[in-house]
């Protein structure tokens, strides 16, 4: 099995995302992450999602995906030539002892700081799943009290773009 | 059947408004798929009237349904409209009879029902549509906008229940979408792979004031489905087939979508191919042409099972290699590449690896293979089918269909079936239930005509007969439209005969009365050591219900008949009664069986040809 990460363009409607979550579902695929959000059209949504499966039930649910009638356009990001992020928020023990030591994670990351509380700091830190895997792992040392992360969000590289054609003059 | 694009409208529109000129332009998409285009300009109604005018507009001539409190506005202009509507008694039968409408007549079959209940009752003639892709629209009231999630009385999301069983579905936010929805629901379900799509429309937009216009202007940017084949494709697909020594073609019910059943025949015949033809498509190519093998599949022929079996090359026709076709999956046709043709690119590959894909429409895709399987013929290129053709017409004349009699003296199901066949001819159109008697329906009853079979082929819906039967006859209104049915599906829907008796349907009802869930108790016989838990219905030993008596309480003609030598007059007695439905009450054994049959989730290589008879299929002869 192989992560997979599709990029979905969808008409900005009502119960859209329902009816992508709901396809993965029933045809038995187990959604790893997802993002949505609008476009520069506004009247286009983007919705990425990465899913763990083999290349040929990939293929049969995108071209299930493909049939629903407000989907207008699927791309599959190759890792090689795009960019993915995620974003992770993440509140760690930080008290007086260990708060310098802390903030040095943070520096060699790249992350930031965003609240400060006696015992705690909350660090935000985007990067690629990978990047964020290795910073938790630091930071498990210190005791991790709460974190949240972003469902993966990936654009291609250059100057091409998928949101670009006929397809999307759209609403 | 024409497949325009979604601007097809539009511009038919512009050309409605301008019909004085001749536009040159207009692109060769021929009929609009939305029928009988016509400008209104715009004036005021409610949302109700909105709903009216644009069936009006669609060209809707009936509608099947039942009021109730939130599509109530909706019945308001309906009383006053050209739309003819028929009051059903439960919204299951509506359903249905839109799919036995859509199914005989090619055009799209509406229902009408109210919200909560109403809506849940349609789910399962909606989910019966969804697999065997009927062009259907369910039109289904909702509770008012701000009463929308809070659990209010009858109200349900059916919107949601729906999702995985419409092809799309919609919920009406604005009485001013409703022409435009309405317009891109009927596109969408008749376009394409047909299917059904749900119209949810909340009672105070159907109450609101708006106002009408017609046309709108279909928004439906993510939908385009793919019409015309790829040219390298077919070529490809003509080589295979000019040089494939043991080809099948196998047709399945997309070629009836398309109307392309003429050009399967000239093509079948142009290259000699033998042909099979599945459930949801008899009716396609003639059961009595030579080059015909009959149904393959769980109880299709011998020679159209092993014909598929032991193919060297497979050209699917608007089918999608179904598990009850294709037996375990793994071990069938092993030696066969496979062209697939179908509309909906994700069929293609979805169970069988594929050689040569091609996505389009049936018709399109066999009048080019015609051309291009010519071209091969006349550049020299044709293979000698004479071996291939001595086998199969072995294996026919070896293993026709046929039954025994049954021993204890009752009356034969298979019997009563043929001879109904028979004695009805092939203009009538058969819509038969789910189970033993579909089967034989399907097996000894010869269609020699597209759009004369008509049956739940996908959900297996028992209950779907009486009420097809009732929207096949509504369509076609000089077609003598008999319904084969069993006892067990007969007793789920048999309400929509008081619908036929009043509403001046003059259906005909063949009950195959073995007193039993037969096809459960089939295998209960073959699988479970003739433990047959909960599957005798009463209807022999208590005659309960009494069909006649419950004919007659429908309003309908109660016949029965419990002999062979009463077949026949039986037949004919009903054929002579045109002012009312009749149903007659065969009497027949329990304990026939459909044979041949593959048990399920074995290989067509087991077929079975009688209990305890395996074909005998020497290796050297196939």
């Amino acid at each position: 099995m192989t992560m997979h990460t599709l990029s979905v363009l969808v008409e900005n409607k009502p119960g859209v995302l329902a009816r992508v979550s709901g396809l993965f579902s029933r045809r038995g695929f187990n959604i790893d992450s997802l993002a949505v959000g609008e476009t520069e059209n506004p009247d286009v949504s983007r919705i990425t999602i990465v899913v763990n499966a083999e290349s040929s039930p990939l293929e049969q649910v995108t071209k299930q995906l493909n049939k629903l009638v407000n989907v207008l356009k699927i791309v599959e990001l190759d890792p090689q030539v795009s960019v993915a992020r995620e974003l992770l928020l993440v509140k760690v023990r930080a008290d007086r002892s260990a708060r310098s030591q802390v903030l040095e994670t943070v520096n060699l990351f790249r992350a930031r700081v965003v609240d400060v509380a006696p015992d705690t700091l909350t660090i935000e830190a985007t990067g690629t799943p990978d990047k964020l895997d290795a910073l938790l792992r630091d930071l498990e040392a210190f005791g991790i009290k709460e974190m949240v992360q972003s469902g993966l969000v990936a654009i291609g590289r250059g100057s091409r773009s998928i949101t670009a054609g006929p397809a999307l003059r759209a609403a | 059947m024409t497949k325009p694009t979604p601007e097809t409208l539009a511009h038919t529109a512009r050309r409605a408004r301008a019909a004085a000129d001749v536009d040159q332009a207009a692109p060769r998409t021929a009929t609009p798929a939305v029928p009988a285009v016509r400008s209104a300009a715009a004036t005021q109604v409610s949302g109700a009237g909105s709903l009216v005018r644009s069936l009006e507009a669609l060209d809707v001539d009936v509608v099947f349904g039942i009021p109730g409190g939130a599509i109530l506005p909706a019945y308001d202009p309906l009383y006053d409209s050209t739309v003819r509507h028929i009051l059903v008694r439960h919204e299951q039968g509506a359903g249905h009879a839109a799919t036995g409408y859509a199914q005989a007549t090619g055009k799209v079959g509406v229902c009408i029902a109210t919200s909560g209940p109403g809506a849940t009752n349609l789910v399962t003639p909606i989910a019966d549509a969804y697999m065997d892709s009927v062009a259907m629209v369910a039109i289904t009231g909702q509770v008012a906008r701000p009463s929308i999630g809070t659990d209010a009385f009858q109200e349900a999301d059916i919107q949601g229940i729906t999702l995985p069983i419409t092809k799309h579905n919609f919920l009406v936010q604005n009485a001013e979408e409703i022409p435009r929805v309405l317009a891109e629901a009927f596109h969408l379900a008749s376009s394409g792979r047909p299917g059904p799509v749900l119209v949810d429309i909340p009672k105070d937009v159907l109450q609101a004031s708006t106002t009408f216009s017609w046309p709108p202007t279909l928004d439906l940017p993510g939908y385009r489905p793919t019409l015309h084949p790829h040219g390298k494709q077919i070529r490809e697909a003509a080589r295979l087939m000019a040089a494939a020594r043991r080809p099948v073609l196998y047709v399945g019910g997309g070629v009836l979508k398309a109307g392309a059943t003429d050009g399967l025949r000239r093509l079948a015949e142009l290259t000699g191919i033998p042909v099979v033809t599945t459930l949801m498509a008899l009716g396609a190519f003639p059961d009595s042409h030579q080059q015909h093998l009959g149904m393959p599949g769980m109880h299709g022929t011998v020679a159209a099972v092993y014909g598929l079996q032991k193919a060297d090359l497979i050209v699917a026709l608007g089918a999608r290699f179904d598990d009850r076709v294709t037996g375990k999956l793994d071990s069938f046709a092993p030696d066969a590449a496979v062209v697939h043709a179908d509309i909906d690119p994700a069929e293609i590959g979805k169970n069988r690896h594929v050689d040569v894909p091609i996505v389009g429409d049936a018709k399109h895709v066999i009048d080019e293979l015609i051309a291009a399987v010519t071209a091969e013929r006349s550049a020299g290129r044709t293979a000698d089918l004479g071996d291939w053709w001595t086998q199969l017409n072995d294996l026919r004349n070896r293993y026709p269909l046929g039954y025994d009699e049954p021993v204890d003296g009752t009356l034969s199901p298979q019997y009563v079936i043929k001879r109904l066949g028979e004695i009805v001819g092939p203009d009538a159109i058969f819509v038969a239930g789910v189970g033993q008697h579909q089967m034989w329906a399907s097996q000894f009853i010869s269609y020699e005509k597209p759009y004369t079979w008509l049956n739940s082929g996908g959900l297996g819906t028992m209950g779907y007969a009486v009420p097809a039967a009732m929207g096949a006859k509504v369509g076609k209104p000089d077609t003598v439209v008999w319904a084969v049915d069993g006892d067990g599906c007969f007793q789920m829907t048999n309400q929509e005969l008081a619908t036929c008796a009043l509403e001046g349907i003059p259906v005909k009802i063949a009950v195959i009365n073995n007193g039993n869930l037969g096809m459960v108790r089939q295998w209960q016989t073959l699988f479970y050591n003739e433990r047959y838990s909960n599957t005798e219905l009463g209807t022999h030993k208590h005659r309960i219900p009494d069909f006649v008596k419950l004919a007659e309480a429908l309003g309908c003609v109660g016949l029965r008949c419990e002999t062979a030598a009463d077949v026949d007059k039986t037949i004919a007695a009903a054929m002579e009664i045109n002012d009312a439905p009749v149903v007659i009450d065969f009497v027949v054994g329990k304990d026939a069986m459909v044979w041949p049959m593959v048990a399920a989730g074995t290989s067509n290589d087991e077929i079975m040809f009688a209990r305890g008879v395996r074909p005998a299929f020497d290796e050297d002869d196939i």
